[in-house]
């Protein structure tokens, strides 16, 4: 039934897949903790038209389905005149995507200072940038790591996703495999094991990430 | 000579309760007065006032000249911006109740911040400020150690050193031995002590220490229901007030 020596003759082309699967996460989370951030710091901010608007641009992203917004900058973007390879376009969706997301953690993350932090720095009479860098984040941070690396593996899982928009990822190259050869039984099989390897690896990652953010915190106690 | 700082007619409310209302209160520079006062009389918001914490409702607040909230502009008084809030700002320092040290860092680096990124020193010199600093507070041995590894009395010293690093001309402390245990307090006091007789640092004492006010203090006011009472230098407050609210606080404290 399950033919090894095929399932071993397809395996490099899965595994080339697979790095563009990887490098897809990687990017695109990179992108979600930046625009996170900034969506979250401009919640905060005391300006109410920027505060409103961010809010409402994460609520609507949470509230539309990730598929439908990896179509949508794919076939509107070059609409207006911006041309991405589909690659581009799928980390730019699933970033922005991941970006409403961790933007709560973040908001959960600095709100968990306590006040007399923030006081503490305004009587140095530090700037509202370097009370962030240097007071504010570093603190926020460390316990946002377990939700953070939950939404990483959460995103990792929905790559497959930018198969729609034509990038060459694994479960794309997979199905290729399989309309070549009229065999699925083997790619699919494959690309699943791939996903739980990956996705246990970078569980077992976040853990060890936090373990020595717990550690580094009783060091100071 | 002219105040350093200067209130006028300042009130303040949280919600319906008043805890300021209509203060006038000035402050030369290089004296040291204490506030003393009840609970809630509003003696922890006038700092946090002048710390720029909180905004008055009403009435002016100044600091070597300059108004806190407002600022000119094209020859009119505007709002203030937040550069002229920071301007203003880095004249003041203060010291908490509860220390506020910053837990991820060292206390070096607690001290050597504020120099850094704001008086724009290179770390080396920062650092070297802040080892002298902290040195000054007792604390030489304890540069390396992160404030959860501290007393009470240790983490507030910090803060002192942190608060004094920034270069403020006015400091402003805030009941800093009322979390500490009672052993602890006379070395923080001793700390006070020192920058009252060697410095001339401007200094605004909130205190339930009332032998210590009398101490160092230049001049008490005796806080009550969001005003000034009394006025007056220690041994006139202490020993013989003019006011029946003061006399009976002051029987009430020094009974307990």
């Amino acid at each position: 039934m399950f033919d090894w020596a095929f399932a071993l003759r397809i395996l490099p082309d899965l595994l080339r897949a697979l790095r563009v699967t990887v490098q897809a996460t990687v990017f695109g989370m990179v992108l979600a903790l930046a625009l996170g951030l900034a969506w979250a710091l401009a919640r905060r901010s005391v300006s109410g038209p920027i505060s409103w608007s961010a809010a409402w641009f994460v609520e609507f992203v949470r509230s539309t389905p990730l598929l439908v917004q990896v179509y949508f900058l794919f076939y509107v973007l070059p609409g207006v005149g911006l041309r991405l390879n589909p690659f581009l376009t799928g980390v730019l969706a699933i970033g922005l995507h991941y970006s409403a997301y961790t933007s709560e953690v973040y908001r959960a993350g600095i709100e968990g200072v306590p006040r007399g932090q923030w006081e503490a720095a305004t009587a140095l009479n530090l700037s509202h940038f370097h009370t962030l860098r240097h007071v504010v984040l570093p603190q926020a941070i460390p316990p946002m790591v377990p939700a953070l690396g939950n939404y990483l593996v959460a995103m990792f899982k929905d790559t497959p996703m930018l198969s729609a928009i034509t990038v060459l990822e694994v479960l794309q190259t997979a199905k290729i495999i399989g309309a070549e050869t009229f065999r699925y039984l083997e790619p699919l099989t494959l690309v699943g094991a791939l996903f739980l390897a990956l996705s246990l690896c970078s569980a077992a990652l976040i853990r060890w990430l936090e373990r020595r953010l717990v550690l580094r915190t009783a060091e100071r106690l | 000579m002219k105040p350093i700082v200067r209130l006028r007619k300042v009130n303040k409310s949280y919600g319906d309760l008043r805890v300021l209302r209509d203060l006038d209160i000035e402050v030369a520079p290089g004296e040291c007065l204490a506030v003393i006062g009840p609970s809630g009389s509003g003696k922890s918001t006038l700092l946090r006032l002048l710390m720029t914490l909180e905004r008055p409702d009403s009435g002016l607040i100044e600091v070597d000249g300059d108004p806190l909230w407002e600022m000119e502009r094209g020859g009119r008084q505007v709002p203030a911006d937040e550069r002229h809030l920071r301007r203003v700002r880095g004249k003041v320092g203060m010291v908490f109740q509860h220390f506020n040290l910053f837990p991820h860092m060292k206390a070096l680096e607690n001290v050597a911040l504020a120099p850094m990124r704001v008086l724009g020193l290179s770390r080396r010199e920062a650092e070297a400020r802040g080892r002298e600093l902290l040195g000054m507070v007792g604390l030489e041995g304890k540069v390396d150690a992160y404030p959860a590894q501290l007393s009470g009395g240790q983490k507030q010293r910090v803060a002192i050193a942190r608060a004094l690093a920034a270069q403020p001309r006015v400091m402003l402390f805030d009941e800093v031995t009322s979390a500490l245990d009672p052993e602890l307090v006379g070395e923080v006091l001793n700390v006070l002590r020192q920058l009252a007789q060697d410095t001339d640092m401007t200094m605004i004492v909130v205190t339930h220490e009332m032998n210590f006010a009398r101490e160092i203090a230049d001049r008490v006011a005796f806080f009550d229901h969001g005003r000034v009472v009394e006025d007056d230098t220690p041994d006139v407050i202490f020993a013989n007030p003019q006011h029946e609210r003061t006399r009976e606080f002051l029987r009430a404290v020094i009974e307990v």
